[in-house]
């Protein structure tokens, strides 16, 4: 009966999830442009899509900045997270104050800020301040990802491997890491989502030659959001779903050879 | 989570395949709203004059204003509102025309030679324009629709859908009751933001960019809208219709403009020059269908453009109009804080 | 804006500092093998140090000068009084209107509450969000981690895919969906119900906010909750503690860094939510997060703007240290 209940929530909860991205999915097969009507079933989206190289290349900067910010930003963040979780109180909660700020910040002031940054510094805007741009509002989350594994591990592991002879590097790798990487990866999950979302920040620190997803989709709004943009959701969504279930089907065999 | 990092690497991988490449050549860097335009004619004007254009896009214009300001030589056409266009003059942002190179530009309307934005036509050439007028459903609208008086109509509370835009929404109050919608007047802009506050209630949302497709689906009854959207939403929904009220409205016109710090300013030319054609413009207006500059263009283009009211208004209805002029910072600041108050307003 | 150029050079000389210390770092870390943890974050605090704390200095600068560069404490002033700047910049004009006869109240520019108003209702809005998403978010935590189902890792990504859809075609989605025509009203009109105003209110705005940042609140949840050690639980059951009590006296206060990680995550960034309420709310009350881009876009006042984030930014962070005394050891948030 638990178990009965367990799931029924659960499957509430993704339903609510699931419904808006269902609505988007149907949007993008309809023929006519427009939302408020329904012109009929047809592919048109998607034949425009795949003919669109501005979408090509936006999706091309809004994944691999996405990855990439991922990436440095878990690095830097679990680095960060080990540090300041071993810090004296002082120096912690300062750096905690300072790791709360971005993450205050409304966006647009984020975005103006690094925007002047880079102005005053002379650097060109482009793909790569759009990257710092992205690890900066990145790395809080990860940090706040993993904080709370830290926590949760033995105190003295860490030592009791250095007495035992480990270098740092070694503990830290084969001691610190497997404990907390559960916290590491959903960390690099927020820090990908957020990135992959991401319009202000995004709009006011690239240059226009240089766009990701978002800054195509609200630079449509204006005459109207295009259903090839559904469409792409659409193919990213399905494809994303299908190696999940690939990937799950594949190590749910390697266990049941185990 | 083995199968977690799996997934990440696949992505990386994946996204790794695709390859961006670039071209150094002559160029335009054109910096416009999207699907603004027929983007074919682009390629017709590459294959023509050889130069490439490099499209970019805005949001809005204040987007684009910090943009402009803030990325010199990084532009070389720009399509911004006209009350922009005023202040991007009075900056310094754009440079003069070299007419001589744009002789297309003879095409341009009579009565739009000299706009309010650009009093001696010297920065820009009109690329579309428009009224602002009330969208509404002739299935819940049953008296005439020829004043804004009918947007402050208790019988639609909770029908109206206001444009949550300062200088539209404040200046279509303003000319209700009879003021200028470029007034500086703190009498008359508190009364505005009264009439505005006392309205409230009666509204069901402020929107811009996403009414157009509420208005097609049946939402409303009354909508303030730009003729341009209101052209689309008429287009999904025939009982839509378009009026611009008798105590006068706005009149648009969305100008090409050239950034003072523009690196390829004859390409940039040549490319506006190219767009005034009038084959050119007519499949630009048809690609949109907003009101075309062009009358040659619109010769062009015959009884589809001339009969239909909404995108060729009467030229009674155009006298009534008003430009939008820019308002400076300072005075921008009371616009605003009104503006606050009535966004805010229980 | 000239007084703060810095060379050309600069960001490079800055970036290669950065990669030289990270480099000096390792080289030295190979060397002593007694080092103390807190270095790990001296590559993060060089980061932070280039990209937050001299942004903030920049937005200070914004914060603390007029339009003409100079230093003045009036921008912050608009805080308590919405219309303080507009007054102060119609100066002599205003004068001429008072002159005759007119009081600042009678031109809609006597006191001001719009932006004090408009934070409580931001704090308030995002106090509720972070409520619900912990009250739906936790157990969903809880069931993730139970090893019955041994579906966990397959969940996380089951929970992120929606987020990976843009933003804004969400919003839109659900647009769709509550709509007066929306999908619900259509469904509720088979039955001859309806329709029912599902849309711009409070309500919808909250319910947008729910569903961005619900994942926020789990994951961090989830990955206490995940590997706690069982062994506790079923001693305390042992014990004879019943269920609740075992939850209560045992799991919760283990899973606390969790929780306090996930109100963080939530509650800061749901303060300035924007474009939610403009969507979903209908525009007819606004959010700080739009109050601010209406202030930086619309009225192109940067001082303003910058004025009304640092004391939002300042506020906020310090009803945050509030949050060490629920976790007295922790590190969710806290003032130097």
């Amino acid at each position: 009966m638990m178990k009965f209940i367990k799931r029924f929530y659960l499957s509430i909860i993704l339903f609510f999830l699931y419904v808006p991205i269902i609505v988007l999915i149907v949007q993008s097969f309809n023929a006519g442009k427009s939302r408020a009507h329904w012109e009929g079933f047809s592919f048109r989206w998607y034949q425009e899509l795949f003919n669109d190289a501005a979408i090509m290349q936006a999706l091309y900067v809004t994944v691999s900045i996405a990855v990439l910010a991922a990436i440095v930003s878990t690095v830097l963040g679990t680095l960060a997270a080990i540090g300041i979780h071993a810090m004296k109180k002082r120096p912690q909660s300062m750096m905690m104050t300072l790791t709360n700020i971005p993450m205050t910040m409304p966006d647009i002031v984020t975005g103006i800020s690094l925007m002047l940054l880079f102005i005053f510094t002379k650097v060109e805007r482009g793909y790569w301040t759009m990257l710092l741009a992205h690890v900066t509002f990145d790395v809080p989350y990860v940090i706040l990802s993993v904080l709370p594994k830290l926590k949760q591990m033995n105190k003295h592991s860490y030592e009791a491997a250095l007495d035992l002879g480990a270098t740092p590097t070694y503990a830290l790798f084969h001691v610190i890491l497997p404990e907390i990487m559960p916290g590491v990866i959903t960390g690099a999950m927020l820090a990908f989502t957020l990135s992959l979302d991401d319009f202000t920040v995004s709009y006011f620190t690239t240059s226009p030659l240089v766009q990701n997803l978002s800054t195509l989709i609200y630079s449509q709004a204006k005459l109207g959001i295009k259903p090839t943009m559904n469409a792409l959701s659409a193919l990213m969504f399905v494809s994303l779903l299908a190696l999940l279930l690939v990937v799950n089907r594949r190590s749910s065999k390697d266990e049941i050879k185990k | 989570m083995k199968k977690l990092s799996l997934v990440l690497a696949l992505i990386l991988c994946c996204s790794m395949l695709v390859v961006s490449n670039a071209a150094a050549e002559e160029v335009v860097n054109v910096y416009n709203w999207y699907d603004y335009m027929d983007e074919s004619v682009f390629d017709m004007f590459t294959a023509e004059t050889g130069i490439k254009v490099n499209k970019m896009y805005f949001t809005t214009n204040e987007d684009m204003m910090v943009q402009v300001r803030v990325s010199p030589g990084a532009y070389d056409l720009v399509f911004p509102s006209d009350y922009c266009v005023e202040r991007m003059i009075a900056e310094g942002l754009i440079s003069e025309l070299n007419f001589d190179n744009i002789p297309n530009s003879k095409y341009t309307s009579q009565w739009l030679m000299n706009p309010g934005y650009d009093p001696d036509n010297k920065y820009s050439v009109p690329f579309m324009w428009g009224t602002v007028g009330i969208l509404y459903n002739t299935k819940m609208v049953d008296e005439p629709v020829d004043s804004w008086g009918i947007l402050w109509n208790e019988k639609y509370a909770n029908n109206i859908f206001m444009m949550d835009s300062l200088r539209d929404t404040m200046g279509l109050t303003l000319k209700y009751q009879g003021y200028s919608m470029n007034t500086r007047n703190l009498v008359e802009l508190k009364a505005a933001t009264d009439k505005l506050v006392q309205q409230k209630k009666l509204v069901k949302a402020y929107g811009v960019d996403e009414i157009k497709d509420k208005m097609a689906a049946g939402e409303a009854a009354l909508a303030v809208m730009w003729s341009g959207d209101a052209l689309y939403a008429m287009e999904l929904n025939e009982d839509l219709a378009y009026a611009v009220p008798k105590e006068g409205s706005n009149i648009w016109v969305d100008p090409m403009v050239i950034p003072a710090t523009a690196k390829n300013k004859e390409n940039a030319e040549k490319l506006i020059d190219f767009l005034c054609r009038p084959e050119i413009a007519k499949m630009n207006c048809e690609y949109i269908w907003y009101s075309s500059p062009n009358s040659a263009a619109i010769e062009l283009m015959g009884e589809d453009y001339t009969a239909n009211s909404t995108i060729n208004p009467a030229q009674d209805v155009i006298e009534r109009c008003e430009w939008f002029h820019d308002i400076p910072d300072t005075f921008l600041t009371v616009y605003n804080t009104l503006w606050g108050q009535v966004k805010n307003a229980k | 804006m000239n007084n703060l150029q810095i060379p050309a050079w600069g960001i490079w000389a800055m970036l290669a500092g950065f990669a030289a210390f990270i480099g000096l770092l390792v080289a030295y870390f190979k060397r002593n093998h007694g080092l103390k943890r807190p270095i790990f974050a001296s590559p993060y605090t060089l980061w932070i140090i280039l990209f937050t704390v001299v942004p903030c200095i920049l937005i200070a600068y914004y914060a603390f000068t007029d339009v003409n560069g100079q230093f003045t404490l009036d921008n912050f002033k608009n805080f308590w009084d919405s219309n303080y700047d507009a007054r102060k910049t119609m100066g002599p004009e205003l004068e001429m209107y008072l002159e005759m006869g007119f009081t600042a109240e009678d031109l809609g520019l006597g006191r001001g509450t719009v932006n004090v108003d408009t934070l409580i209702y931001s704090l308030w809005m995002a106090f509720l969000c972070t409520i619900i998403c912990l009250v739906l978010g936790y157990p969903t935590a809880h069931i993730m981690a139970d090893r019955e189902f041994k579906l966990g890792s397959t969940l996380v990504i089951l929970f992120v895919i929606p987020m990976w859809m843009n933003f804004l075609l969400r919003t839109i989605a659900w647009m769709s969906i509550l709509e007066d025509t929306g999908l619900i009203n259509q469904v509720l009109g088979w039955f001859g119900l309806g329709p029912v105003k599902l849309m711009y209110n409070s309500g919808a705005v909250l319910l947008g906010m729910v569903y961005n940042y619900l994942p926020f609140m789990v994951f961090p949840i989830y990955n206490v909750l995940n590997k706690m050690d069982y062994k506790l639980s079923e001693a305390a059951m042992d014990l004879g503690c019943n269920k609740w009590r075992t939850f209560y006296k045992v799991t919760l206060p283990l899973s606390l860094p969790g929780v306090v990680s996930g109100i963080t995550m939530v509650f800061m960034p749901a303060v300035t939510t924007f474009f939610i309420p403009r969507l979903l709310g209908g525009g007819s009350t606004e959010m700080f997060g739009d109050l601010i881009e209406r202030t930086f876009l619309t009225a192109n006042n940067w001082n303003v703007g910058s004025a009304l984030s640092l004391l939002m930014m300042v506020l906020i962070l310090l009803s945050l240290g509030l949050l060490r005394k629920v976790d007295p050891d922790g590190e969710g948030g806290s003032m130097i």
